[in-house]
């Protein structure tokens, strides 16, 4: 049914008058007006009547008997002895986190060796994404491959433009000087789903192509040093993976003499995990992932862009008119609110953080705006330290929801001033169908019972 | 100053060195780390081909050739003309003989097309060839012979109208095929995401925006969401959130606006599965890309098969047979390649099948 890249099969037509536009309308115009004689139950015929905030509600209630059992009788881990260190070598989450784990999304693609699991963005805190949580795209399966084994070569597309090839062992790569850094990845076709219309329910299909970790390796400008590249002929370079598809795309030269370029062996404190190209991937800050080769294993330098099948066939934006644009590999000032998020249910009203990530594959997040009115009017969001260049920050603003309908988006702005675009804007210069690069403002819709939409605006 | 062409010459020279030595610190800085690659090392993964078609190597296939090594090792992924859907994306289609004279592909510009196919979209022939050599077929990359890729290239070429029956591909006769690629013109490099200079690109971005703070947008009007009939599509939501915190998820294993029920944990990890070492086999080796437990992909369903063959009295030994040596006929035209798989690994599977392939 659907096409690698294009799941048309996923895109599901909303029905006309589910939330009947007059409805809209009157909640927005209310607002407008200060809320005064707001009329409750605007959205009821969408929502259906039963659910209600309050029942939801966990509540915090001092109970009849004086107070909260769970205080006024002691629990067993108050009363007895715990667990023996090392009860467990590698430490696990509590059982009680068992919902917080990367998914795939049903029919999204046809094999399970060529496809994609996302990070779930609406359970993580800060900007690291933890590595067993970081989302999968794999072109031919993953593998876990023996260091021992495996072996990195540089070298030229011609005899003069790289005076001396050279091959090193992991052993070696690891004596050299390296550094650490955070950075984020994201897939390029990341949110690709949503180009047409609302297509999945959860910030972690929508966004969840995305994750944030500390890389360690050595700048792939060191290594080029080593083997004599000719900086001025050489001006592209090619990274190849190992794994069955030997996974190329080209990488402008700019980029690894500003010595952001990595060959990285280590993601958050210890070695990459095989899912994520152990033991050696390159890492290409602000690129999308495509380019992060896996199971790195040789980089050459040369004079002409490569066009290999992520940079020909798959990775190429369709444009109204019928080009494709092709290598493009920036990802643009973006962001998303993670809590509250589609799928998810507000258990009260009352206070809450609205609280997200913002990023831009060309330098810092400079500001983040927040509307909870469908965008109508914006407040400037804290922006949580550290904001590092390239890398997911994470944004804040305090919100007291009155129980009434809410539409809440986030606007991204980066230390170049681009300011990341809604849809219309988007739509207005690249259609529909580029399933690449959409880094659209994304809104959600957050009812009167609570529970949050996914919802695209006109 | 002196300007004497002695002084000059002199301080050339001196110049000359200190790059020299700079270069030579660069080079060996790191005594012990890396060494030279030698020649073999460098042929045996040096494989790229690129658009002006440097790394290509020397040989010939012919349409004809390339039918033979398709029917073999191809058409079970990608069907018999290229089409398939099944377990990749259509390689062949939507590309016209008018397409082949203009370099445009004009059904990319006809929303109502499904999809987008292979032929539609390439536009360097070097990169069919390069991929189809590093990466083909899909569970034994670099399999292939060099005159078998030339042959497949041809082949594939062939049946989009490309290239004519009787024509042979080789390093010399690229060029002609890159000639005809129905959409070799129908890629720009004019945007601002390519972040290097030696490119010709627009160099900045297309998108603009703006930071407007109050009275910004018109009345919002919700044009797109998930309908209530989606509403379980993607599983329950309400096992997708943490279970502590300011919010849950939705349970939409029930309609909207349902009393809430008890908070759902995802299903803890079952106990020891009887099944699980052939199951394990199943994802190692790649059969399910092929094969479903209950459903028919490009090959039987393992449950059609435990069924049809479990009750024979050499069920274990024929199915094991089966598995590595491949076959053809038994659930229609579609072979099944023979399996690399060591003969205890197909046997677990042969046992799994013979007892019912349960999950």
């Amino acid at each position: 049914m659907s096409n690698h890249d294009r799941p048309a099969g996923r895109l599901i037509k909303a029905p006309e008058n589910f939330i009947r536009p007059d409805e809209v309308r009157t909640v927005f115009a209310q607002a407008k007006a200060g809320r005064r004689d707001f009329v409750r139950g605007a959205f009821a015929a969408a929502v259906a009547a039963a659910g209600t905030g309050q029942a939801r509600a966990q509540g915090n209630p001092v109970p009849p008997e004086g107070g909260d059992p769970h205080i006024l009788n002691l629990p067993a881990h108050s009363k007895g002895l715990g667990q023996a260190v090392a009860t467990s070598g590698y430490g696990m989450p509590s059982q009680y986190e068992a919902n917080v784990q990367r998914r795939p999304s049903p029919g999204l693609t046809q094999t399970a060796q060529s496809s994609v699991s996302f990070a779930p963005l609406q359970s993580l805190f800060g900007i690291v994404t933890p590595s067993g949580l970081h989302f999968e795209r794999h072109h031919q399966g993953w593998w876990d491959v023996d260091p021992s084994k495996h072996r990195l070569m540089i070298n030229g597309s011609d005899a003069q433009i790289l005076k001396k090839p050279l091959v090193f062992t992991l052993d070696e790569i690891m004596r050299l000087p390296s550094v650490s850094r955070f950075h984020f990845i994201e897939c390029g076709a990341n949110t690709g789903m949503e180009w047409g219309n609302v297509a999945v329910p959860t910030c972690q299909y929508t966004h969840g192509m995305i994750s944030c970790s500390e890389f360690t390796g050595v700048p792939l400008k060191l290594l080029l040093d080593m083997a004599g590249a000719d900086y001025k002929r050489g001006r592209y370079v090619l990274a190849e993976g190992a794994d069955g598809s030997s996974m190329t795309r080209t990488i402008p030269m700019e980029l690894i003499e500003s010595g952001e370029v990595l060959v990285a062996y280590g993601q958050n404190g210890e070695m990459l995990r095989p899912e994520n190209g152990y033991p050696l991937r390159l890492v290409v800050p602000g690129v999308q992932g495509v380019s992060w080769v896996k199971y790195l294993r040789r980089i050459e330098v040369g004079d002409q862009p490569y066009g290999t099948k992520d940079e020909a066939v798959h990775y190429i934006d369709l444009l109204p008119g019928g080009q494709h644009r092709q290598y493009t590999s920036t990802q643009e000032c973006k962001s998303v609110i993670t809590t509250p998020s589609g799928g998810q249910v507000l258990l009260d009203k009352g206070f809450y953080q609205i609280t997200g990530l913002a990023w831009s594959g060309r330098g810092k997040v400079k500001r983040v705006d927040i509307s909870v009115d469908g965008g109508r009017n914006w407040q400037t969001a804290r922006l949580q330290d550290p904001v590092m260049s390239k890398c997911l920050t994470r944004f804040s603003l305090d919100w007291v929801w009155d129980g009434k309908p809410a539409i809440m988006q986030s606007r991204a702005m980066d230390d170049t001033g681009y300011v990341q675009p809604n849809y219309q804007q988007l739509r207005a210069v690249r259609g529909t169908r580029s399933i690449y690069h959409n880094n659209a403002i994304q809104s959600w819709l957050v009812q009167e019972s609570g529970e949050v939409k996914n919802v695209q605006l006109s | 100053m002196s300007s004497s062409p002695e002084r000059w010459l002199a301080r050339l020279a001196v110049l000359a060195l200190a790059c020299s030595a700079a270069l030579a610190q660069a080079q060996d800085r790191f005594p012990g780390v890396g060494r030279p690659a030698t020649a073999s090392e460098i042929a045996a993964w040096d494989i790229d081909v690129r658009p002006d078609f440097k790394g290509l190597p020397k040989g010939s296939g012919s349409v004809a050739k390339g039918q033979d090594v398709w029917e073999s090792k191809c058409a079970s992924c990608h069907g018999i003309f290229g089409e398939s859907n099944e377990v990749f994306t259509p390689l062949v289609g939507g590309t016209s003989a008018d397409d082949v004279k203009t370099g445009h592909v004009a059904r990319l510009n006809d929303p109502t097309f499904p999809g987008r196919t292979t032929l539609m979209k390439v536009s360097t022939v070097s990169t069919l060839w390069d991929y189809i050599n590093r990466a083909m077929p899909w569970t034994a990359p670099k399999s292939l012979a060099t005159d078998e890729v030339y042959a497949v290239t041809a082949y594939l070429l062939n049946m989009a109208g490309v290239l004519p029956d009787d024509f042979v591909l080789n390093e010399r006769t690229m060029a002609q095929a890159q000639a005809r690629l129905p959409n070799r013109n129908g890629v720009t490099t004019q945007h601002g995401m390519w972040p290097g200079k030696a490119m010709k690109t627009a160099g900045k971005p297309d998108v603009q925006a703006s930071a407007c703070m109050n009275g910004c947008a018109g009345e919002p009007h919700v044009a797109s969401f998930l309908p209530d009939f989606a509403r379980n599509n993607h599983g329950n939501l309400a096992e997708q959130q943490r279970a502590v915190g300011p919010q849950r998820g939705a349970d939409t294993s029930r309609p909207a606006g349902s009393p809430p029920g008890a908070v759902a944990l995802a299903p803890a990890p079952k106990a020891a599965n009887p099944n699980a070492a052939a199951l394990a086999l199943l994802q190692r080796h790649s059969c399910t890309a092929c094969h479903g437990i209950d459903s028919k992909i490009v090959g039987p369903a393992f449950r059609d098969v435990a069924s049809k063959h479990g009750s024979r009295a050499d069920a274990v030994a024929y199915l094991t047979g089966k598995i590595r040596a491949g076959g053809q006929g038994v659930w229609g035209a579609m072979p099944m390649p023979p399996q690399s798989l060591p003969e205890t690994e197909a046997k677990i599977l042969a046992q799994w099948l013979a007892a019912g392939a349960k999950k």
